[in-house]
């Protein structure tokens, strides 16, 4: 015990070195272990958790409300209180996704909606981010379409589609219109929030090291609202895919390929409550996936990267 | 004392001062009714120099860093500026966030046109000085405030400028931490011959570092009195000749302050 104790009167000092040589430490040495002491003191080391842990926390409560729904669901069917086509049991729908899947055909219709949902939010990205920037930066440009392009987010983009058909007809081109004006301006918006909310300090200190005009904008400005700009991704991405499904719901014709809005269209016209409920999930499942694969593990790094996510 | 001799007299350049503060005015608002902040300011920071500006709340010493440092105009005078764009600290770290503390020197060495070979050295060898040998890829988040106030002059010193402006930069950090600030800004400023403007309210902090301490008064801001402080360096915070002079100092300013119950 006393051998750890240094310091305390009458404990014999185990620091290493015969006493005289201790004294001849410069003074400079001295303050290099003071500082070195106090940082060490006052850094704190983050502990990793276990991915047993993290699976045990994050996978296992949505498993279990997802078994729950489905019981519920399960229940209500063999209740009898709907008739099987009004309200068909989760084995039915299940059925309908394996039948869909054994045909061969169940990818072919995700993907004809993912290469559209991803195609028009690259362009809405494209779109969206110069537009945000030129809203964020530019005084005249904030006045005069700020308040619109926030309005517009509150539009539901399934408004556009009659608009689009008459412009378009039944073409793609209907479909990538609903999904731009659906996306872009909640892509822009997230940018502008973004540059909002950077702290004056970041611009202040950009400016005092030289970093001015383009040079400020691609290392102070951009980096700064990378959290909102993120998060207005995520929103684009979220926008693309609804205003996907509105689109592909109401414009479906033979021309145009069978994505899972027309699927779900084609089973309502057979009255097969089962297969809309199977494209139902299907389409949730993408649109979470989508986001739980890409855009979810994107802003957790972006955000603990800069000590903003805290592990609670 | 000798070091700052030695100092002066290796300083190249072809002007006596490294800035130069010729009466200098600054309101805020609109123009004749606006809010008179600096008044008639004239103020000489000889180069290798390092001069502290006192004063209460409300005095305009950070206005008068932000005129220096070029991010606002005087409204009167002139101001000068010979070895270029100063450097300037914050009382907050203001380092980027998405960068490591490396990376953050490094902008600021390829901001100053520094070529991409050279800039991990450098930034090494500033990481050194200020002796965070190791922290290069350390982000900022990791490191405790006394660490990020010395790589933010680090930074401020990858602008290889002749003049360094300080805005209260210790004031946040806890009493143990400062000290040893204190000593480590001490050293540095012997060993690299840059002129330092520092502003503060603590005039401890002001006797302990400076040759020079310029007391100025409030609302609005004028150059009240200077004290040229001969007490050799290393100084303590604790000898008793900067708690003497201290005494003096705070008492001048006492009576400034006092001055504006006064109506």
């Amino acid at each position: 015990m006393a051998s750890t104790e240094t310091g305390v009167p009458g404990a014999t000092d185990t620091s290493g070195g015969d006493p005289s040589a201790r004294t001849k430490v410069s003074k400079d040495d001295h303050l290099a272990g003071l500082e070195a002491g106090l940082d060490a003191l006052e850094t704190r080391s983050e502990e990793r958790v276990s991915l047993g842990s993290v699976l045990l926390s994050k996978l296992v409560p949505p498993l279990v409300a997802v078994v729950l729904v489905i019981t519920v669901w399960q229940f209500a069917a063999v209740s009898g209180i709907k008739p099987d086509y009004v309200l068909p049991g989760p084995l039915d729908v299940w059925r309908s996704i394996e039948a869909m899947w054994l045909e061969g055909t169940l990818l072919g219709y995700i993907w004809t909606s993912v290469s559209r949902g991803a195609l028009g939010f690259v362009v809405s990205v494209a779109i969206g981010t110069p537009l945000g920037l030129l809203v964020a930066r530019v005084k005249v440009v904030r006045a005069a379409i700020g308040p619109i392009l926030s309005g517009l987010q509150s539009l539901p983009s399934v408004a556009w589609v009659p608009a689009a058909i008459i412009w378009f007809g039944l073409t793609d081109a209907t479909i990538y219109a609903v999904v731009l004006l659906g996306a872009v301006p909640s892509i822009a918006n997230g940018l502008v929030a973004g540059v909002d909310q950077i702290p004056p300090l970041y611009l202040r200190a950009g400016r005092t090291i030289g970093a001015t005009g383009v040079n400020g904008i691609r290392h102070v400005l951009l980096p700064a609202a990378l959290p909102g700009y993120l998060a207005g991704l995520k929103q684009g991405w979220a926008f693309s895919w609804r205003s996907l499904m509105a689109a592909e719901l109401i414009a479906s014709s033979p021309d145009l390929g069978t994505g899972l809005g027309q699927l779900m269209e084609n089973f309502r016209t057979y009255s097969d409550m089962s297969g809309v409920l199977a494209t139902i999930i299907l389409i949730l499942i993408v649109g979470i996936g989508i986001d739980l694969l890409f855009f979810s593990p994107l802003e957790r790094r972006v955000l603990r990267s800069r000590g903003l996510l805290v592990r609670s | 004392m000798t070091t700052a001799l030695v100092k002066q007299a290796t300083t190249v350049g072809t002007e006596p001062y490294a800035t130069r503060l010729d009466h200098v005015s600054k309101s805020f608002g609109r123009a004749g009714s606006g809010q008179l902040v600096l008044d008639d300011v004239s103020l000489d920071v000889a180069p290798g120099e390092f001069v502290t500006l006192l004063g209460a709340s409300g005095c305009g010493k950070s206005t008068l860093l932000n005129l220096v440092a070029g991010l606002d105009l005087p409204s009167a005078g002139a101001i000068d500026v010979p070895g270029g764009r100063p450097a300037l600290m914050f009382q907050e770290h203001a380092l980027f966030p998405w960068l490591t503390a490396g990376k953050n020197i490094e902008l600021a060495l390829k901001m100053r046109g520094m070529p991409k070979a050279e800039r991990r050295g450098e930034a090494e060898r500033l990481l050194e000085l200020v002796r965070l040998t190791g922290a290069y890829g350390k982000r900022v988040h990791e490191l405790s405030g006394g660490m990020r106030q010395r790589v933010a002059l680090a930074r401020a010193l990858a602008q290889d400028s002749q003049l360094l402006l300080m805005d209260e930069p210790f004031a946040a950090l806890d009493a143990i931490t400062r000290d040893v600030l204190h000593e480590e800004l001490t050293r540095i400023w012997a060993e690299t011959n840059v002129s330092v403007l520092f502003v503060t309210h603590n005039v401890r902090e002001a006797v302990r570092l400076a040759e020079r301490v310029v007391l100025m008064s409030s609302r609005p801001g004028r150059i009240a009195r200077e004290w040229r402080i001969d007490i050799p360096q290393p100084r303590r915070i604790e000898d008793a000749a900067v708690a003497d002079l201290s005494v003096e100092i705070t008492e001048e300013l006492r009576g400034e302050i006092r001055r504006h119950g006064q109506h």
